[in-house]
């Protein structure tokens, strides 16, 4: 009877869906916090393995507890804030830096069962749901939402201390994640060209759970979209996630802290957090575009919990490689970030882009595709060679100039 | 609940919109804008308009408040102004006349015409298809002509923006000394080739 009350007064929202909603948005919650301590020690162990260090091993097992001693610590720590700072803004900045991730874990899939045909739905207390938080229709745009606005917590942070390096490091970080976001954002597309489904007269889908059902169980993105995207989106991820070899706002060696140099106490915990929460946060995307997030085969029992469990391992991986390349991997120059960006990523996604189209127009209307593909092939080589040369000519240019040497 | 969606939803543009104009500080005003859209976004949600929140928090927050931002920053122009002071004359009182002209333009529509407060989605051509699949649908069949002149338009004008910016560079001669007038016309257009 109580579950029959209607708490938002709308009409046709029960009790139980509020409740399910508010267990949910708390799990998720819980598992983003869980996984972002648990992502530092892992991320500690890994690099001290690669570099032959033993690591965190004091507090827990295997020093797994590490995080939550540094975090207890920290709490303890004055909370100073400068004099010159803009209070408001400083204060609101590192709140700035969490929420993004916070709301876009929400949208990320991560269990359920995709191999009976229910996209991954499944039933509690008598209501069908799926196991994420929330599945907007605008689905991989909120994403793409929420990554646009991430750059605020940096730019106001850097901005707010009133001191130069912070400054310089906040300007250096808003236009590398402006500049990364276009590649990004072209490497989705791809991925939503080929989530169409058939059982909506060939619709494609913008939701999250629609494009890991478009997946299951083996059609992966990773090898649909044919591996460019996959590898132009971890690219542009590192970037955007200023991890290195792009970490070039926390370059220590010129810009002492960057935007975190005034920061301190529980503030500073709230950045750090947050790397590593944006970190967690951006393999689940990878994993819900590229790797098919939760699907995976059903081995035995109740087909939910393999959707838990191939999700955790396919995140792992991808983290384990974010963790291996910036192991492995030398922080590159501001000039090479930006042409890296600008000059190979973006025309390389566009062009590919298109390229999935023609196959795409050319398999509807009947062409022949090796045809589609030697004529795409040969227009993509054609533009690249244009832009060479564009990039030959303003570079005479700005010699002239004298802008350059 | 809609009416409390859509309470909540103005508060957060007004209070945002307000705090735009009355802040001191540029960078101040910038953030209240941000609150403004966010609170639009908000509106377009509680109207079933998903695809107009998205955009709208991904090219006005996004994008345009973040370039504001970045030309504030890099330009250094984040000192508190002197809000007293008109930055041209007569500006405050015109502003107050339209302002209150618009105002009550706005509560005669309210007033006299008969706004319905039916959902825009109300009038969609298929109700089924999900919001953003009908805009992709029809931006793509029946406005494709409009969709792609305005795409046109916005790479003339990032084009002539590279344009203006180049030629402004040419003037600059460094060491100026105070009396002496840069001979523009004679220098070299070599960047036009």
């Amino acid at each position: 009877m109580i579950l029959g009350l209607d708490p938002l007064f709308s009409g046709h929202v029960g009790l139980v869906v509020v409740l399910i909603v508010v267990v949910k948005a708390a799990l998720t919650l819980g598992i983003c916090l869980v996984a972002t301590m648990l992502m530092i020690w892992f991320e500690r162990k890994i690099v001290s393995d690669l570099q032959n260090r033993i690591g965190p091993n004091r507090a827990g097992p295997w020093g797994i507890l590490q995080t939550l001693a540094d975090g207890l610590k920290v709490i303890l720590k004055e909370d100073l804030i400068p004099d010159k700072a803009d209070r408001l803004v400083f204060r609101l900045a590192p709140i700035l830096t969490m929420v993004p991730a916070f709301i876009t874990f929400g949208l990320i899939p991560l269990g359920g069962d995709f191999s009976n045909g229910n996209g991954g739905a499944v039933t509690m207390f008598g209501h069908t749901t799926f196991l994420q938080l929330a599945n907007p229709d605008a689905g991989v745009l909120v994403i793409l939402a929420m990554s646009s606005i991430a750059v605020y917590g940096v730019m106001l942070a850097g901005w707010s201390s009133g001191s130069k390096y912070p400054l310089l490091g906040s300007v250096r970080a808003s236009a590398q994640m402006v500049s990364y976001e276009a590649a990004l954002g072209l490497s989705v597309l791809a991925v939503v060209l080929v989530s169409g489904s058939a059982t909506k007269g060939g619709l494609g889908t913008l939701t999250t759970n629609g494009i890991v059902n478009a997946q299951a169980p083996w059609g992966w993105n990773l090898w649909v979209t044919g591996l460019i995207p996959f590898m132009i989106f971890s690219v542009a991820a590192t970037a955007e996630l200023n991890r290195p070899p792009f970490d070039l706002v926390e370059a220590e060696q010129e810009l002492v802290g960057s935007f975190q140099t005034e920061y301190s106490g529980f503030r500073f915990a709230i950045f750090y957090l947050a790397e590593f929460l944006n970190c967690v946060t951006m393999g689940a995307i990878i994993v819900t575009l590229f790797l098919g997030g939760p699907a995976g085969p059903v081995l035995f029992g109740p087909g939910w919990i393999w959707g838990f469990l191939w999700f955790f391992l396919k995140l792992v991986a991808i983290l384990y490689a974010f963790v291996w390349t910036r192991a492995s991997v030398p922080r590159v120059r501001y000039d090479q970030l930006m042409d890296l960006g600008w000059k190979v990523l973006i025309p390389l996604s566009l062009g590919w882009l298109l390229l999935l189209v023609a196959i795409r127009v050319g398999s509807d209307l009947g062409w022949n595709p090796f045809a589609t593909i030697a004529v795409s092939a040969v227009v993509m080589a054609s533009c690249y060679g244009l832009l060479v040369q564009a990039m030959k000519v303003s570079r005479r240019n700005r010699e002239l100039e004298g802008v350059i040497d | 609940m809609e009416l409390a969606v859509f309470i909540a939803g103005s508060l957060i543009c007004l209070m945002g919109a307000i705090g735009v104009v009355t802040s001191e500080n540029p960078v101040h005003s910038a953030l209240s804008l941000v609150g403004t859209l966010f609170g639009i976004a908000v509106l377009f949600i509680a109207q079933d308009a998903e695809f107009l929140a998205a955009v709208q928090v991904i090219v006005y927050a996004g994008a345009i408040v973040v370039m504001f931002l970045f030309v504030i920053m890099l330009l250094g122009v984040d000192r508190t102004d002197d809000i007293r002071v008109d930055p041209l004359v007569g500006q405050r009182s015109a502003a107050i006349v339209a302002g209150v002209l618009l105002a009550g333009g706005l509560t005669a529509v309210v007033l006299l015409g008969s706004v319905s407060g039916a959902r825009s989605s109300a009038a969609a051509p298929t109700k089924d298809l999900p919001n953003v699949a009908q805009i992709g649908q029809l931006l793509f069949t029946d406005y494709l002509w409009a969709f792609e002149i305005t795409s046109v338009l916005l790479v003339i004008a990032v084009v002539g923006a590279v344009v203006l910016a180049r030629h402004r560079r040419d003037d600059f001669v460094d060491d100026l000394p105070g009396d002496e007038v840069p001979e523009i016309a004679a220098a070299p257009a070599e960047e036009v080739s």
